[in-house]
């Protein structure tokens, strides 16, 4: 297996404040990896560390690809939606098409191929109707899918989704997920998500960050190894998805 | 009376204004679409406001008011661009000193220098009327440079400002294009002094991007028809204040919400009418 990304003892946080300690994670190609943790526990202080927004405090972030090129290019980057401006003027087509900022130069416009990739990845996704929309226009779900296609754009070997389901409709859902497994045949998957019983159905190993990170090579995972792994969180059981639920957290738990 | 305009064309004063109007307006629809879009229009005040302080410092010392105003105005915009980031003062709180430190400096300097302060009314409240060869030449020049500058750098200055922190993961120097965007920002709020007064210059560089977006969410459509609108506007009020005697700044800014107005009722007007069209189809 083709190595994709490799963290070694990354320590990052903001100002004085230490979020994540000593993290070590590789990524190979193939990998369908979910994140979990508890809220502030660094979940997505650790894609941010990856995409270069938080600046690390010690250990090294590294990227392998097959051609040489743009280091953060590899990824295809979904942040969360909150601080979208949604009364900001620009359509469906130019957000698409932001994706592949790194890939061209400043200057080029953008060439008939690219607008038809672009287009093509919005039929794809079901949204071909909504190309010439304002963003603010569109429901979240929608929106999603807008900024799934931004980062599908430039052909990553790695897509990092940082709690995709946020706003998602419990309709696209289940197709929202579908669509990664699919993805995942070409690609390497990273989703952070709150929904933990959904996502342990689809993803292929687990990672638990609070403040370190515990690597768990399988899709299930008991209540005795979530609280070896320091993760206090709670499983929502979906159907017969292999699941364990979890009591509140106590104080002191050993690693 | 009505206004002989093949007379008036005669006057260099008034050819010179025209001239400043147009430029001011191609400088202004593109500039305001960003400060609209972004929403740094509270930015744009302080910027305005802290140029003032340039204004009596050049009085004071004897140097052109508008080189000082320039000077302060980049200045205060480098540094709110900057120093928030990094001191830790929150951005708005540190507009707001900057804002009246510039107003308390200018004050202070105009009071101290002797005798009379020609055409402070005119820094103020604007005077299109007294706009010299000098300033046209560097009102055009930078006109030239916005243009230019929007037209090459259209993708990345669309991108950064829709998602910074999306472009950062790109690559893209997001810093440095903040930078010059709000120095050019900076410099057109100066150039458009002269026309519209330190008090009421924000307004050419938002009523006619608020009258643009009624009917279009488009960056690029939102910039033409802006320069369109302030360019109909400064005309309009330029031959209004000729009329009917009054203040130049103002009367561009009365024709500007005249614009908006009409637009604004338009657009309710034709998107009722649609309603109602959809409301009979439904009812055959």
């Amino acid at each position: 297996m083709e190595k994709i990304l490799e963290i070694s003892s990354l320590t990052a946080g903001y100002g004085d404040q230490v979020v994540l300690s000593d993290i070590n994670l590789t990524v190979y190609e193939k990998d369908f990896i979910g994140i979990i943790g508890p809220n502030g526990g660094g979940k997505t202080t650790l894609l941010k560390a990856v995409m270069g927004l938080v600046k690390p405090f010690s250990g090294k972030v590294k990227f392998f690809h097959r051609e040489s090129g743009d280091d953060r290019n590899i990824i295809g980057y979904l942040p969360q939606m909150n601080n979208l401006d949604r009364d900001f003027p620009i359509s469906v087509t130019d957000v698409v098409l932001s994706g592949l900022m790194s890939k061209e130069g400043v200057f080029s416009r953008y060439s008939g191929r690219q607008k038809e990739l672009a287009l093509n990845l919005l039929e794809k996704l079901g949204i071909y109707n909504l190309r010439k929309k304002p963003v603010g226009e569109l429901s979240g779900g929608q929106l999603q899918r807008v900024y799934l296609c931004r980062a599908l754009i430039s052909s990553p070997r790695l897509l990092m989704l940082d709690e995709p389901n946020t706003f998602v409709d419990t309709r696209f859902e289940t197709d929202f997920y579908e669509i990664l497994r699919e993805l995942n045949e070409e690609m390497a998957v990273i989703i952070v998500s709150h929904d933990v019983g959904t996502i342990t159905w689809y993803v292929k190993t687990i990672a638990c960050v609070n403040r370190n990170l515990h690597y768990h090579r399988s899709n299930v995972i008991t209540q005795e190894q979530l609280e070896a792994y320091n993760c206090p969180i709670q499983i929502i059981t979906h159907g017969d998805v292999p699941h364990t639920v979890l009591k509140k957290h106590g104080k002191n738990h050993d690693n | 009376m009505i206004i002989n305009l093949a007379e008036l064309l005669q006057y260099r004063f008034f050819t010179n204004a025209l001239l400043a109007a147009t430029l001011t307006s191609i400088a202004c629809g593109i500039i305001g679409t960003y400060i609209v879009s972004r929403r740094i229009v509270f930015i744009s005040g302080g910027i305005t406001h802290a140029s003032f302080g340039g204004i009596g410092i050049g009085y004071y010392y004897g140097f052109s008011p508008i080189l000082g105003a320039a000077l302060f105005a980049v200045l205060s915009a480098l540094g709110i661009e900057m120093i928030s980031k990094r001191s830790g003062v929150r951005e708005d709180s540190l507009i707001g000193i900057l804002w009246s430190f510039g107003m308390a400096t200018g004050i202070i300097f105009i009071f101290m220098s002797p005798g009379y302060a020609p055409d402070l009314m005119g820094y103020l409240f604007g005077n299109i009327m007294t706009v010299s060869d000098g300033i046209l030449i560097v009102m055009a020049i930078l006109s030239t440079i916005i243009v230019l500058f929007f037209i090459i750098f259209y993708k990345p200055i669309l991108f950064i400002a829709f998602d910074q922190e999306y472009a950062k993961t790109h690559n893209y120097p997001v810093q440095l294009m903040n930078s010059v965007l709000i120095t050019l920002v900076a410099l057109t709020i100066v150039m458009s002094i002269k026309v519209a007064g330190i008090i009421l210059v924000l307004s050419l560089l938002t009523l006619p991007q608020t009258t643009a977006n009624t009917f279009s969410k488009d960056f690029r459509t939102i910039m033409i028809w802006s320069v369109i609108f302030a360019f109909t506007g400064s005309f309009t009020g330029l031959l209004i204040s000729f009329e009917m005697n009054i203040p130049s700044g103002a009367s561009i800014i009365f024709s500007l919400i005249l614009i908006f107005l009409v637009f604004k009722v338009l657009y309710w007007a034709i998107t009722r009418m649609r309603v109602i069209k959809q409301l009979k189809k439904n009812k055959l």
